[in-house]
């Protein structure tokens, strides 16, 4: 530590030096040499180091801000700074998926589009295109949106028992929250391979595709948040006023919450309304 | 952690009494596992002048190209759209981006708002060090195939498909794709630390409403940075897999539509042109208060300007589009919203010429790099002005009158402000005076060099020759060879520039607290020249 004569007199966390952001960095470099290695006939294997390095970086890096937080770096005014972080975050994200819905819309609204004679050629005129048999979205995608309403309940069952020291009530809800979130995963996953359209040759697959892919990855993302929550909860690290690192992964999930919602109610009911059911004739 | 290595950061640190902590590492440890915002800061400043001279060099060639009809240089006139893409996405992502925003924001937000470093410090380092993978994995693609006997990407910063798709399906393409994805990152994760600082780290007594413009401007360009790259990542994300999983976003056989991915770009690409000017903005105000000894005119006008120029940069974005055949009500809307724009950015101009009226003005070398900012990028407002008309731009779309639009808010607007800010700073940075004389030189050769080459443009432009191609009929002929000739003075200036640098750090001319006497009021100028490893141990009040 510094000596008295040049102690700092606030509170802000003044970093110290660390090695994983270039470490992050060379690894997302590799990770990017063995996605192009892949995307041009090689194979898979190539993105593998990489790809560890990027979780291993990812590993270490939170688990010193795990430690820092619990050395009480984390003062009031840095866990203000962690917030505004996390929402910043979110908002990137929010924008991110802004692009797919975009594409969603640009191709399913302007469908009819007369001038655009080789796509009208393709669709018919209407969306979803000629050809494409949906998914029923009163199965699974309904089945889904209520696991993960009820998991947007549970995981706030947890918050509220952290806030009145109710352990059990926390190691719960965390659970439930989590098995919920697996349970999404594995009934996408399952919807994925019975799905009567494919990822390439066609607009449907890759509007659906990508913007569902895109957010069931986040659904994975934030479940692995969730079991760190977990992990850390059942070793007693949160108490009632320090615990941000459970409420950005609450914010996380609501986040991904919100998103199916609109995925739900724009791609799958709205996007498929009037077109033929996949094995609906069956 | 013993103190055997600690060192003392400066000599004035001592005087001061801090001379930082105990244990900041030195050798090559300083800056890889670097968490002070002023050392990383440093990183981004000489990567971007180490980019920005790697994409002069390639600019500069490309004018030898074009110095005479008939082909010079290039054997393969694709060649020279890989020239010319390369030095698009270079100044833009790898200089201008890394001088304004990482450099001098990482510098002097912190000290302004009197916030001991950034708000996420280690962060801070990721943002920086993934720009070095990004450029390499775009001076890459220039070896890479991308069509059948071609290497790099000929297909413009723009990469619009079909081109960046079927048209050079090599790696190339997804080189430079992983690259903007590399730096887009970064920047999102710079935006990230520069919004959470400003909000939660002023000093007490810092009100929004009395923080310095520059942290203002690094402000709205980090909300821009934050909300348009994610969707730049998403339509490049659809480039990719278009590309290489066989998805149709950009191809109508298979119901897709290439004008989607135009406006998805532009919707990124129009706030990406305010991100590269509006902390030029902020830094031409210091400058231009400092050396007129007064005020900022209007400073509350002059914050909010920029947040209007933020807010309406992000519905404007057709207007790079007017000839894809939108519709007329869609093309009105545009033009009228884009005109708008040019609103905010009058009273800008404004007040910085009535912040001059009735000062004292003292014409140092930052001033002179403002005041030609204002002149030219006044002339480059203009001209944005004239093709914000559809019916204007029909005509004048993708030419050279484009190119000079862009080059004049851009190679004459932000980079004149970057010149600027970096004399105004550097004695700051570095604790050394740089050479009267030497920066009036580099100042004037770069003036005439950079009027020379695009200027002309403007006329090669209205008499009708295309952007993007490495010949032309005769009749094109004159003003090229002006043009060319102009990029060979500017490339002079740039061995000016280093000889400046090597001058200021060789001559060691002690530059004190503040050089510039009482117009400087803003906070770094009441540290030492450089300021201690870590500043505001104790916060600054202020009243
Ligand atoms: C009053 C303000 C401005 C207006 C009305 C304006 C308008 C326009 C318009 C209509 C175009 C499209 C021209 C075409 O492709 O046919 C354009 C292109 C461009 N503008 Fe501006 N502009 C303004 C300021 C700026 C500023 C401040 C910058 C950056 C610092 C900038 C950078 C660019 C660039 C880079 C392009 C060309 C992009 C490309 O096609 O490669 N503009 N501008
Ligand atoms: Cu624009």
């Amino acid at each position: 530590m510094a000596d008295a004569a040049h102690a700092k007199n606030h509170s802000y966390h003044l970093v110290d030096p660390s090695p994983w952001p270039f470490v992050a960095s060379i690894s997302a470099f590799a990770l990017a040499l063995g996605g192009i290695a892949y995307m041009h006939g090689h194979s898979l294997l190539w993105t593998v180091p990489g790809f560890l390095g990027v979780l291993y970086t990812m590993f270490v890096w939170w688990r010193d801000v795990i430690h820092e937080g619990q050395k009480g770096d984390h003062t009031p005014i840095v866990s203000l700074g962690l917030r505004y972080g996390m929402i910043l975050f979110i908002a990137s994200e929010v924008m991110f998926f802004v692009a797919w819905f975009w594409a969603f819309f640009s191709s399913s609204l302007f469908v009819g589009d007369h001038i655009q004679a080789t796509r009208f050629d393709f669709t018919g005129g209407h969306w979803p295109p000629k050809g494409i048999e949906v998914f029923d979205p009163w199965h699974f995608p309904l089945l889904n949106t209520l696991i993960l309403l009820t998991s947007g309940t549970t995981v706030t069952w947890a918050h509220h028992s952290l806030l009145h020291k109710d352990r059990r009530g926390l190691l719960w809800g965390l659970a439930l929250t989590i098995i919920l979130g697996l349970l999404f995963s594995c009934v996408q996953a399952y919807e994925y391979s019975s799905a009567a359209f494919s990822f390439g040759g066609n607009i449907y697959g890759a509007t659906f595709f990508m913007a569902t892919g895109f957010h069931g990855f986040h659904v994975i993302v934030g479940t692995i948040f969730l079991i760190v929550c977990f992990i850390r909860a059942y070793k007693g690290q949160f108490d009632p006023k320090h615990h941000f690192g459970f409420e950005a992964a609450a914010w996380y999930w609501h986040f991904v919450d919100v998103v199916w919602l609109f995925l739900f109610f724009c791609i799958y009911v709205w996007g498929g309304w009037g077109a033929p059911i996949e094995g609906a004739a069956h | 952690m013993s103190t055997s290595d600690t060192h003392a950061y400066n000599a004035h640190a001592d005087a001061h009494g801090d001379a930082g902590h105990a244990h900041h590492p030195t050798g090559w440890r300083r800056w890889v596992y670097s968490t002070n915002h002023k050392d990383i800061g440093t990183m981004y400043l000489i990567f971007a002048i180490i980019a920005g001279i790697i994409g002069g060099a390639l600019s500069v060639v490309m004018r030898m190209e074009l110095m005479e009809p008939g082909m010079q240089i290039f054997g393969d006139p694709e060649l020279f759209n890989v020239f010319v893409t390369a030095h698009g996405l270079i100044m833009i992502f790898f200089m201008v981006m890394p001088a304004m925003i990482g450099g001098f924001g990482n510098w002097f937000v912190p000290i302004m708002i009197g916030a001991p470093d950034m708000a996420f410090p280690r962060m801070n380092n990721i943002s920086f060090w993934l720009l070095p993978p990004a450029l390499l994995l775009l001076i890459i693609s220039l070896f890479m195939p991308s069509a059948p006997n071609a290497h790099g990407v000929g297909g413009g910063w723009t990469i619009y498909p079909p081109l960046s798709t079927t048209g050079q399906p090599g790696p190339a393409m997804d080189f430079a794709i992983l690259s903007l994805h590399l730096a887009g990152a970064s920047s999102i994760l710079g935006a990230i630390n520069f919004i959470t600082t400003i909000f939660n780290m002023r000093a007490p007594g810092m009100t929004m409403h009395k923080m310095p413009l520059f942290a203002w401007s690094v402000l709205v360009t980090a909300f821009l940075l934050l909300l348009a790259l994610p969707v730049l990542a998403g339509a490049i994300t659809m480039l990719l897999t278009d590309r290489n999983f066989g998805t149709t976003f950009f191809s109508p056989t298979g119901g897709g539509d290439p004008v989607l991915f135009q406006h998805l770009f532009w919707f990124f690409g129009h706030p990406e042109v305010y991100i590269l000017i509006l902390p030029g903005f902020g830094m031409v105000s210091h400058i231009v208060s400092t050396f007129s000894k007064k005020p900022v005119f209007g400073y509350v006008g002059m914050a909010y300007a920029m947040v209007a120029i933020g807010f309406i940069g992000f519905v404007v974005w057709a207007h790079h589009m007017y000839t894809v055949g939108l519709s007329l009500g869609t093309q009105a809307y545009f033009v009228a919203a884009t005109m708008v724009i040019a609103v905010p950015t009058g009273i800008k101009i404004f007040s910085w010429i009535a912040t001059m009226w009735g000062g004292s003005i003292e014409f140092r070398t930052p001033m002179l790099w403002a005041i030609g900012f204002i002149f030219l990028f006044t002339l480059g407002g203009v001209t944005g002005v004239q093709l914000s008309n559809a019916g204007l731009d029909q005509v004048l779309h993708d030419t050279y009158f484009v190119v000079a639009h862009f080059h004049y808010v851009l190679s004459l607007g932000a980079v004149f402000a970057i010149f600027g800010g970096f004399y105004y700073w550097l004695p700051k940075m570095s604790g050394y005076m740089y050479n009267e004389r030497i920066g009036k030189l580099h100042f004037w050769v770069t003036f005439i060099g950079v009027n020379l080459v695009f200027f002309p443009q403007h006329f090669l432009g209205l008499s009708g020759m295309p952007r993007r191609y490495a010949d032309y009929p005769d009749a094109f002929a004159g003003w090229n060879m002006v043009s060319s000739i102009g990029s060979y003075i500017s490339g002079l200036a740039v061995f000016i520039f280093l000889y400046m640098l090597w001058d200021t750090f060789a001559k060691k001319r002690v530059a004190g607290d503040n050089p510039w006497g009482p117009g400087a009021t803003t906070l770094e100028w009441s540290l030492p020249s450089p300021p201690p490893f870590h500043q505001w141990e104790t916060l600054p009040r202020i009243r």
